[in-house]
Order: structure tokens, then C-alpha cells, then sequence
């Protein structure tokens, strides 16, 4: 199946069918995965499995392997190289790490996000190092402390909301098309502007929206940063109405997230802290120049 | 029956954009980003992977590439999909089937041929075909015109090393017409006749570029009893006849050999190598020691009753240089084989115990391969699957052309599997009526151009056909449109070229600005015109016209200078004049043309000099 066509039901397919292996005793399991909406699935399946014992790995490659040139025999050694060799047990991304065969980078599973169209090293982690190097050739580098693998299994948590939006703000957006956008959901994730903000007359419709007991949570077109809503009076506004500041998170795992969170928590308050929380290293701490 | 079969591919570059970007397609110095990558044999849709494609990953060869800025893009480094074929690109190989009565496709599909040399970042090459069926005359031998494609150039090799291939990228993606004639040639002059021909017509277009490597020639060849044997990526057109001439005789060997081993009852030796390093080791071969001291092995294996086939007495019969040439392949340096032995410091005695140990008798032969264990072996092997070809005959294969007119094995003939569609790029629909504008401003043809020639430039019929075959008629009528310029420029060309040629002239350096830089200073009265093959050496060696004309000190010089240098010399020589009268004009002139040479033409320099003598006897 092509992966744009994949769904919250095919997230929770793949998580069960990954349990399963985790729970036979497979020393780590390999995804391999389209590659467009590859970085959506490994934090639905980061979200959903939690602590996994042995890494989970999501592999796939921007040139097909029907080409002599393709990328995937060398991501696909790589994830087996990876699993084996690295004390890691986490939902992981691994792709080529730049143009060459020479190395793949491995993404935390929330912190991966495709950055090109066409490219191999299409993948990069986002605002946090990748997690390892692994050479083509043989060789591995650990780049990010991660968990240690361990015994036991996994009990996926496979709840989800579906009625969750993502809406990427541009100026000059309609108040009334955001405010009809909110009608069929149960949560909004927007993609604002800078420091994660929108027009005024969008923040009216927000706080609406948050009224109505729906979350709202704000992250950055930047991509790169964090959001702070305390900088500018947009912000505070956004604060005042309501709306949960979504940290350092790509918008599209905070997107996943408000699906999983709501799946299992229906208090704003509650919804709110979990989003706030770093469940799946989705949150980074701080970041080093 | 023929003697011999050939049929030729032509390879042209189009002056165009590259097919599948935007980027310049020029050949350039710089090196730009580098990056390197390996390639994969891939499984047809039959299930197949391909013989050629099998051969080259045997190598397991890195390929590093140079990504120079300008001329290569993501689309070359196989990091996008390609761009729609480039417009011109595609008219132009319209243009060309029209001129060659070809039947064109509806609909052209680019499909992927499977290349894994590395000289392809993305393992295939892209080629579609645009026509099939259509003909020249040559000689009045009509000469039928398989298929033409239009296809990308691939990557140009700039160094190998051991396993590792450098690859620039400046060549990857230069459109090419491919033209493919029927096997209808069957004389090796015939071969060059008929690719010159198809070059006038390529140039005809205008579209297409010039100089060298920008026209590459494959050869089929095969004699009866011998087989379809590839040479492939020739640039030197003088050279085809050797080429043909050459294969055949190789076939004619090969087909003896055949013959020798299946009369004394040989059979396919099996590919098995044993370990002699112990008898040799103590050998003073140059090639041996070098091997053991690296911790290497020689490896040896027999080849019973093929003595004398390796290499006869009489140097005719070289199954031995095949098989030295597959081991090659194989990335050892060579091999040794009993019919050079002894030799190459290995002894008579050392032979002599060689062959005691592996017990051969008088008419069998063995081969030997010293080097690291991991690449003796598989050359070794490669070498004696080609011995046991011999038993079957000529092996299709696909040949590098050596500069001497001689080959070298590359690679086997790609089979038929190789070729899938290529599906990132949309197919090209071309309407009755796109072709009908073509067929209505159709190019001038060869000969019609020549005819054109003559009557416009008052030349004869010789002079315009050679300057149309060696594609130098172009540039002819941009520099002899002048008064009294055409006869200059054919001389230029037809003498001129190939004196300064024999002479060691880089004609490539004389490129078309050049020449047209020398002319406009000719037409100018910079210099005389018996001056020209002087100016071009100079500007070959890298000068501009005015600095090719202070280098040899020419500076023409107007009549009055020009009087008084002549009036000089008369009045040096005053007696001898008066006695000779305008007798002394004759015997003067070498002298006046020392000092005026390439600054006063040739024929004003004597009525001048004519003149004066008139004058000065006149008192």
C-alpha cells in the first residue's frame, strides 16, 4: 500500500502485528515503510507500544529497489546491523545519513521528519541529534543516550481519536474557515507562525474552539525551535484562550499524540499535562548550540 | 557468403540542454562535490538477472563521483526524478529520422537499460526509440537503418584505482541520438563510408555537437562460423576498417583453435585452481615474488591438450591473451600461461617440475596466477571458463576499442532482459502533424549542400564533398563569404588542416571562434594570407589572432612602407638590375618576400615589386 493511504487503523494493525513479535521474543523487529508518511507511523507506533523492550526499527528508501542505485539494501542491512549491535530499545527511524552509501543516521521514532522530496538523506531528526550512525560498510557510532533494551514484552495501548486536526496557519486565513475546520473534530494541532503564533482574528476563534471543551495545541511552521507564547502579546493571548503550547514538537507528532492522548484522557487539564509531558522523547529538555 | 557481417551504431552528442534537466551539457575542468556509491544487480520482471549486469557486480566495484556545479544537478546524482525529455532534444532526433526515411513511433516511452559500470548513478540508462525502418545510400549500396533512439550519454570516467571508479557527472544526461543500421555492410571501408555518411547527416541539423568523443561508433562484426561480436565506444573514425579487419582475423583465429582442441579430442577442463606456491616459491619472476612477499598465493590449473592454442608458434593463434584479458576482468594484473613459458624469470626447470607435479604431458598446458588468494582464484576461474569457450567457438561479446585498432574484452552481450519501462518519465505523443512541419523545412541534405557549395563558392565538386564529410563545410561558409575568402578557407581546410595535423597540431585546440578570429583578421588586411597556416599553428598552441600575428612579427604594412623596403632592395642590388632590367623582378622576389612575407599578399608584393623595378630603371 502506498503510505499516504495508511490511517489511524493501519497504525494500530502495525503496532499489534510489532507486539506480537516483541512479545515471541524477536530481538527487534524491522518496518519497512513508504517513505512520505514513514515519520507519522513511528510515533503513532512510538505512542502506542511505550516502553518497548528491544528497538523497533522503520526502514525505507527514496530510490526503489527495483533500480540498481536503490538506498534500500543499505538501509535494510543497516536496521539489522542496528538491532543487533546497539544497546537501544526504542520506535526508531533509520535512513541514509547524506548522499553517499556510506552511512545511515538513526531518528528517535517522534523526532524524524522528511526534509526532501527526492533526496536519500530526505530524513533528519528535529531538534534533537540522531541517535546513532551506523556505517554501511560495518561500524557503529551511538550519537544520543537512549533506553537500554530489557527483558519482557509490551501491551500496546492502541486507543486513538481520529477527529484530531492539523491546520497550518498562513496569513490573511479566514476566522469563520477555522472556526468550520473545528466543528467535526474533538482536538486541533496548528502549525502557527515564529514562536507559534496566529492572527487575532484566529486566536478569537481558538479560544471558541477551547471553550467548547476541544484542545487546542500550538507548534511552529519553524519546525526548529520551541514554541513560547510569553514573548509577544499574540502569545499571551493564545495562553489566555486556552491554547496548550506544544514545546519543541513537530507538528505532526504532536498531531499523533493529541490522537493517542485523547484516546485515553478526556479532562482538558489531563489532556493538557500529558501533551506537556515527555512521554516518547517526542519533548526535548534543552538544546546545545 | 560474406566475409564478413557488420552493422554500426552511431552515438551522437546533441547541442542542447541535457535530457532530463536543465543543466548545461558541456564537458568541464572542475570537480565540484563528491560522493560515492555502490550498484546492485536488480532482477528484470522475468526474474532474471542480466549476464552483463551479473559480470560487472562480480567486480564489486565502489564508484565515487564529481558532481561539478553547472552541469550536473540532482537528477545526476540520482537524488530526482528526471524532468520531461528536453523539447529540442526530442525534435531533433524527429528531424533526423525524417531525413533518414524512418517510420516513426506513435508515441515515444522511454524505458531503463540496465548498466551497472557505475558510469550511471542510477544503475540504467534511460533510452527511448523514436524510429524504425528507414535507409541511406551509400555508393549506391542501399544500407538499411535499423532503429534510431534518442538516449542519455553516461557519467565520464576520470580514474580507476583498484576497485574504486571516479565518475564526473558533466557528460551524464547529454542527449544522444543512437542510430542503429541493419547488418549490411560487408567491407570494412564500407563500415566508414557509411559512418561518415551518417555524420553529415547528423550535422545537418545544426543541432548536434562537434569535436571530439562527440560521436562515438559501436561495431557489430562477425565472419561466418564466428559470432556477434560488440566493439564498442570507437571515436576515431579512420580507424573503423582496422577494427573490422582486426576482429576478423581474431574470429578466423578462434574458429582455428576450435578446430585444433576438438581434433585432438579436448574437453572442458574443469574450473578447479591448485595451490603451487610452494614449488615456486623460491622462483626469481619478478611477478611471483612481488605476489608472495605481499602474502599472496600462485594458484595454477591445468589445461589438458590445449598446448600451442594459447599462444602458436606463429603469434596467429592467442587463446591465451583471451583468457589473460577475462582474468583481468577479474582485477589481477595478468596471467601466466604454458605457451610463453619459460619466461618472465620463471625457468626451464621450474616448468619442467610444474608440469611433473601437476602431470601434464607434452600437449597439455597449464595457467598461472599469482596475487591475493581472494583475486587469483576468480581470475583464475574467469580465465578458464574463457578457455572452455574455445571448445564452443567465438563468444558474443562486448569489446573496448584499442588505439592501435586492436580490442580487449569488456564485458558479455547484455541479454534481452535487461530493458524495463522507465515509468518517472511520461511517454511523448507525436501527431501526423508535428511530423508533416518537419517533413516541410526539412535541413539540407548532404548532397544537396555539396551541389550548393560548388555553385555559390566556385569550388569544385571534390572540395565540397570533403568539406561536407569532415564536417568543416559549416564553418566554410561563415569565413568564405568574403571577397576572394572562399578559396583560402577550403584551402585552410583541405591542405592546411591535415599539414598542421601531420604535424602534431592539436586541431581540437583551433576551435571555430578561432578560426573565425584568424579570418576576420585576414579579411581586415592584417595580414596576407600566405600567412593563415602560420597564424592557426600559433592560435592551436593557445595564442588569439593578435597574439599569434606579434609572435611571428606580422603586422601588415601599407604601400608606402611597402615601397620603401622594395626600392631598398633595388638600390642595394642597382648594377645587377640595370644589367638584368625587368629580368631582375624574378630572381628579387625572394628577397622582397623575406622581408614582407605575411605582411604584403603574395601577388601585390611582385606587381609592386614590378612596378618599382619600372620605375627605378625609368631613372
Amino acid at each position: 500500500m502506498f503510505s499516504e493511504n495508511m490511517d489511524v487503523r493501519s497504525w494500530q494493525t502495525l503496532a499489534e502485528a510489532v507486539a506480537d513479535e516483541l512479545n515471541a521474543g524477536a530481538e527487534g523487529v524491522i518496518v519497512p515503510h513508504g517513505t512520505d508518511t514513514l515519520g507519522y507511523t513511528s510515533a503513532a507506533l512510538a505512542f502506542m507500544l511505550g516502553d518497548v523492550p528491544r528497538p523497533v526499527v522503520l526502514v525505507g528508501a527514496q530510490r526503489s529497489s527495483d533500480r540498481p542505485s536503490s538506498d534500500a539494501y543499505g538501509n535494510l542491512l543497516s536496521s539489522a546491523r542496528f538491532c543487533v549491535q546497539a544497546d537501544a530499545a526504542e520506535v526508531f527511524v533509520l535512513m541514509h545519513g547524506e548522499t553517499s552509501d556510506t552511512f545511515a543516521h538513526v531518528h528517535r521514532g517522534t523526532k524524524a521528519r522528511k526534509m526532501h522530496t527526492s533526496r536519500r538523506d530526505a530524513f533528519q531528526s528535529i531538534n534533537a541529534p540522531p541517535v546513532a550512525r551506523v556505517d554501511i560498510e560495518g561500524g557503529l557510532e551511538l550519537l544520543a543516550p537512549c533506553r537500554p533494551k530489557g527483558r519482557g514484552g509490551v501491551r500496546p495501548e492502541l486507543a486513538m481519536e481520529e477527529e484530531v486536526g492539523l491546520l497550518y496557519f498562513h496569513p490573511g486565513m479566514r476566522p469563520e474557515l477555522v472556526r468550520k475546520v473545528a466543528e467535526g473534530l474533538r482536538g486541533l494541532v496548528v502549525a502557527g507562525t515564529g514562536l507559534g503564533h496566529v492572527s487575532q482574528g484566529v486566536v478569537t476563534i481558538l479560544r471558541e474552539i477551547v471553550s467548547q471543551g476541544k484542545p487546542v495545541v500550538m507548534t511552529s511552521q519553524c519546525l526548529g525551535g520551541r514554541v513560547n507564547l510569553n514573548v509577544y502579546d499574540t502569545g499571551r493571548d493564545l495562553l489566555s484562550a486556552g491554547v496548550i503550547p506544544g514545546e519543541d514538537m513537530l507538528p505532526e507528532t504532536a498531531l499523533v499524540k493529541l490522537m493517542w492522548v485523547l484516546g485515553r484522557a478526556d479532562d482538558m487539564e489531563e489532556v493538557a499535562k500529558l501533551m506537556a509531558s515527555n512521554l516518547r522523547g517526542e519533548i526535548s529538555e534543552r538544546r546545545e548550540l | 557468403m560474406h566475409p564478413v557481417t557488420c552493422g554500426l551504431e552511431v552515438h551522437q552528442q546533441l547541442d542542447t540542454r541535457k535530457l532530463f534537466c536543465s543543466c548545461r551539457s558541456q564537458l568541464v575542468e572542475g570537480q565540484g562535490a563528491r560522493f560515492v556509491r555502490r550498484l546492485r544487480p536488480t532482477q528484470s520482471e522475468l526474474g532474471e538477472i542480466d549476464r552483463a549486469a551479473l559480470a560487472q557486480a562480480e567486480r564489486g566495484m565502489r564508484f565515487t563521483y564529481q558532481a561539478p556545479p553547472g552541469v550536473s544537478c540532482l537528477v545526476e546524482a540520482d537524488e530526482e526524478p528526471p524532468h520531461a525529455a528536453d523539447a529540442e532534444a526530442v525534435q531533433a532526433a524527429l528531424i533526423v529520422s525524417t531525413l533518414l526515411g524512418c517510420q516513426v513511433m506513435d508515441e515515444v516511452h522511454f524505458m531503463r537499460k540496465i548498466v551497472i559500470d557505475g558510469s550511471n548513478t542510477s544503475g540504467f540508462q534511460r533510452t527511448a526509440l523514436v524510429a524504425v525502418d528507414g535507409a541511406l545510400e551509400v555508393d549506391g549500396r542501399r544500407i538499411g537503418i535499423a532503429s534510431l533512439c534518442l538516449e542519455e550519454d553516461a557519467a565520464r570516467k576520470v580514474d580507476t584505482k583498484d576497485r574504486e571508479v571516479t565518475y564526473r557527472l558533466d557528460r551524464l544526461g547529454i542527449p544522444l541520438i543512437e542510430i542503429a543500421t541493419a547488418p549490411d555492410m560487408h567491407d570494412p571501408e564500407e563500415v566508414r563510408e557509411v559512418a561518415q555518411r551518417l555524420g553529415s547527416i547528423l550535422r545537418s541539423t545544426r543541432m548536434v555537437k562537434r569535436g571530439l568523443g562527440t560521436i562515438r561508433e559501436d561495431l557489430n562484426i562477425s565472419v561466418p562460423g564466428g559470432a556477434r561480436v560488440e566493439i564498442k565506444g570507437a571515436q576515431d573514425l579512420g580507424l573503423l576498417p582496422t577494427y573490422v579487419r582486426t576482429e576478423m582475423e581474431r574470429q578466423h583465429a578462434l574458429i582455428e583453435i576450435k578446430r585444433l582442441l576438438r581434433g585432438r579430442g579436448a574437453t572442458p577442463v574443469p574450473l578447479a585452481v591448485r595451490d603451487v606456491t610452494a614449488s615456486l616459491r623460491d622462483s626469481r619472476s619478478k611477478v611471483l615474488r612481488s605476489a608472495l612477499s605481499k602474502g599472496g598465493k600462485v594458484l595454477c590449473a591445468p589445461l589438458p591438450l590445449f598446448a600451442g592454442a594459447l599462444r602458436s608458434a606463429d603469434g596467429r593463434l592467442r587463446l591465451g591473451a583471451e583468457m589473460a584479458q577475462h582474468a583481468r576482468s577479474r582485477g589481477v594484473a595478468g596471467i601466466f600461461h604454458s605457451d610463453e613459458l619459460p619466461g618472465y624469470g620463471i625457468t626451464a626447470e621450474e616448468v619442467q617440475a610444474l608440469r611433473a607435479e601437476l602431470r601434464l604431458g607434452e600437449r597439455d598446458a597449464f595457467v598461472l596466477c599469482a596475487d591475493m588468494e581472494d583475486r587469483a582464484g576468480p581470475a583464475l576461474l574467469a580465465a578458464l571458463a574463457r578457455a572452455n569457450q574455445a571448445l564452443v567457438g567465438v563468444p558474443e561479446e562486448t569489446r573496448d576499442p584499442l588505439p592501435d585498432g586492436t580490442s580487449v574484452y569488456s564485458r558479455p552481450l547484455p541479454g534481452a532482459g535487461r530493458m524495463y519501462p522507465e515509468t518517472d518519465v511520461r511517454p511523448i505523443l507525436i501527431e501526423p502533424e508535428r511530423l508533416a512541419g518537419i517533413r516541410a523545412t526539412l535541413p539540407e541534405l548532404p548532397e544537396a549542400r555539396i551541389a550548393r557549395l560548388v555553385g555559390e563558392y566556385a569550388i569544385n565538386e571534390q572540395q565540397a564533398r570533403q568539406l561536407v564529410r569532415d564536417g568543416h563545410d559549416g564553418l566554410f561558409e561563415e569565413v568564405g563569404r568574403g571577397k576572394g575568402m572562399a578559396a583560402v578557407a577550403a584551402r585552410t581546410f583541405l591542405s592546411t588542416y591535415p599539414e598542421l595535423q601531420k604535424e602534431g597540431v592539436d586541431l581540437e585546440a583551433l576551435s571555430d571562434a578561432k578560426v573565425r578570429e584568424a579570418f576576420a583578421a585576414l579579411s581586415a588586411g592584417r595580414f596576407a594570407k600566405e600567412a593563415l597556416p602560420s597564424v592557426l599553428r600559433e592560435m592551436a598552441k593557445g595564442a588569439d589572432a593578435e597574439g599569434a600575428m606579434a609572435a611571428l612579427g606580422l603586422e601588415a604594412i601599407d604601400q608606402r612602407d611597402a615601397v620603401r623596403v622594395l626600392d631598398a632592395i633595388i638600390a642595394e642590388r642597382a648594377e645587377f638590375v640595370r644589367e638584368r632590367g625587368e629580368g631582375a623582378v624574378g630572381p628579387l622576389m625572394g628577397v622582397a618576400m623575406k622581408e614582407l612575407r605575411g605582411k604584403v599578399d603574395g601577388k601585390a608584393a611582385a606587381d609592386l615589386l614590378r612596378e618599382r623595378v619600372r620605375v627605378f630603371l625609368e631613372g
